[in-house]
């Protein structure tokens, strides 16, 4: 019975049927994505016009909670900080896709070098910050090293001095995230037939001329996808700071994320935390915009 | 050479853990550094264990990570199917909207996601934790993706037997993409597993705690013993890298996919 019905409908409940078919597969996906992607994003930017601490209803200040931020110490400190944090973009993209070109050309026991530069991805980020935290105390193994191979004459407090908190941290980004990236360029010289290199090779292309003019063109989207990937995640950066330095010393690793969180979860200035957020996303899509532009229309163009 | 180096080099704080965890005395700032410790003893792992309820944060973490990747993968394989293998209004214009999603900014929703949670009497609850991210772009891209490459011909086949599209689905079309449902596992295994922002914002109750937040308090009420220490992270971070070793193809089969997009 159900099965006739299923296999002669009229043409149009056939149709019909098909699209709720459709949507009630997509159904839970939309409904997730609707509560917790969509509607937080838009009505989160709106809130930043509004005055709101969970308790009272939002009330609508227009755009006072910008103005305060204009005159906010501690914004004009998070934004500084955060912005400097891009630093370890160039350096990390620059380190991982010489990485993955070394560990490209070996060809023995790349599964185990892939997997040692790894380890530190897939590692909880509490581990990394209590593991750095050691690493980095005055007693720790990177004074001890320093020390030792006469770099330094008396122990650096890597974590607790203002001048140089901000660039520890970054390391450990810088070490937990090359594994990451290192696997994108990989993927992309994989991409790459070995003929390129070959040809440049026999028209009398050194290594370095290789690297320049064949192999980084060539790599360019890996580039481009991953280069924003981290410099969106170096403006948003938290979790590093939050476990290793808290902020500090006096708000030295005092980043626009951890500002937004503390106004956000702790004070239960809300409005304020979405000013600071819609603040941060315009930085971030300004940026993201500029590294397109750069990148696609650099002079480096192949295709 | 020098990668070999530089690859023990990455490697070795794990090792140091690993070796400090099961030292019977000293502490980590002790030098030389101590590799292999004479004799090794489990003594640590088995004082936090007695002194914190590390089982506790293993079966929250276990839980809250079982149940992330149950949902999503369920979510993604469902969404996925039909922007994939069906033709009807509007499916580009969601499928656009979806991986668009991926350029907002996500973090303004944060706020709101806290908000939401409280209106809905979720916080302090492990569904607070989980259910935010078990609608995974990524995770529907990859199974769109997989279900695009499936020839027609299976799909008539077992249409012409008369099967519900919720049949051909779950029995035809599922076991086909399992490499896909696989890659997916494993990457959202990593991230529920190691998720720290979100459970630290939403839960408010020690014993709901997963391992990273727990572990975090650990670190802050042993600070003098940092073997005890050593033992609870190497306690958290084993059996993710057991997961890794075995399953590195998925892995970073999951990475490069989403390097493609």
């Amino acid at each position: 019975m159900e099965r006739q019905t299923l296999a002669r409908p009229a043409p149009a409940a056939r149709a019909g049927r098909r699209i709720l078919t459709a949507y009630l597969f997509l159904l839970p996906a939309l409904l997730l994505l609707a509560a917790f992607t969509f509607y937080p994003v838009m009505f989160g930017t709106a809130l930043s016009l509004f005055e709101y601490d969970v308790i009272t209803p939002p009330r609508f200040v227009g755009l006072a909670n910008f103005r305060a931020l204009w005159t906010d110490r501690y914004f004009w400190i998070a934004l500084e900080n955060s912005i400097k944090y891009l630093a370890v973009v160039p350096v990390l993209q620059g380190c991982a896709i010489v990485l993955a070109i070394w560990v490209h050309r070996s060809t023995r026991g790349l599964g185990w070098l892939r997997a040692a530069y790894y380890l530190p991805v897939v590692t909880s980020i509490v581990v990394v910050g209590i593991l750095w935290r050691w690493l980095y105390d005055d007693a720790g193994l990177v004074n001890f090293i320093l020390l030792r191979l006469a770099v330094l004459h008396a122990p650096v407090h890597w974590l607790a001095s203002p001048g140089i908190a901000l660039y520890a941290v970054m390391f450990v980004t810088l070490w937990k995230g090359l594994g990451y990236y290192m696997v994108i360029y990989l993927a992309g010289l994989e991409a790459i037939p070995p003929g390129y290199a070959e040809a440049a090779a026999i028209d009398g292309a050194n290594a370095l001329q290789q690297l320049r003019h064949v192999i980084l063109p060539l790599l360019r989207p890996s580039i481009l996808l991953a280069t924003t990937l981290s410099a969106i995640s170096a403006l948003r950066v938290f979790e590093e700071v939050y476990v290793m330095t808290s902020g500090g010393p006096v708000y030295s690793t005092y980043t626009m994320f951890y500002y937004m969180f503390d106004q956000a979860f702790g004070a239960l200035h809300l409005g304020y935390a979405a000013a600071l957020g819609v603040v941060l996303a315009a930085v971030t899509i300004g940026l993201s915009v500029a590294s397109f532009r750069l990148l696609r229309e650099g002079g480096l163009s192949y295709y | 050479m020098i990668l070999v180096l530089l690859a023990v080099a990455t490697a070795f704080p794990f090792v140091w853990l690993l070796a400090t965890s099961l030292r019977s005395s000293g502490t980590v700032f002790s030098f030389p550094p101590v590799i292999i410790p004479r004799p090794p003893t489990l003594a640590n792992y088995v004082g936090v264990w007695q002194t914190m309820p590390i089982a506790r944060f293993f079966l929250n973490t276990a839980y809250i990570t079982g149940m992330g990747i149950a949902l999503t993968v369920v979510v993604s394989a469902l969404a996925g199917y039909p922007l994939a293998r069906m033709r009807f209004p509007g499916r580009d214009l969601i499928f656009y909207a979806i991986v668009g999603s991926l350029m907002l900014p996500q973090h303004v929703g944060l706020i709101l996601n806290f908000v939401t949670m409280m209106r809905l009497h979720l916080i302090d609850t492990y569904a607070a934790v989980y259910l935010p991210s078990a609608a995974s772009v990524f995770g529907i891209f990859l199974l769109r993706q997989a279900f695009l490459t499936i020839p027609n011909e299976i799909e008539d086949a077992a249409r012409i037997d008369g099967a519900s599209e919720l049949r051909v689905w779950a029995q035809i079309m599922l076991p086909l993409v399992s490499p896909a449902l696989a890659t997916l596992a494993i990457i959202e295994f990593s991230a529920y597993w190691n998720s720290f922002l979100w459970p630290l914002i939403v839960l408010k109750s020690p014993d709901k705690y997963p391992l990273a937040v727990g572990l975090l308090y650990l670190s802050g009420l042993f600070a003098h013993n940092t073997r005890y220490v050593a033992a609870g992270a190497v306690m958290m971070t084993l059996p993710m890298i057991v997961v890794f070793l075995a399953l590195q193809r998925y892995f970073l089969r999951g990475i490069t996919v989403g390097a493609v997009k």
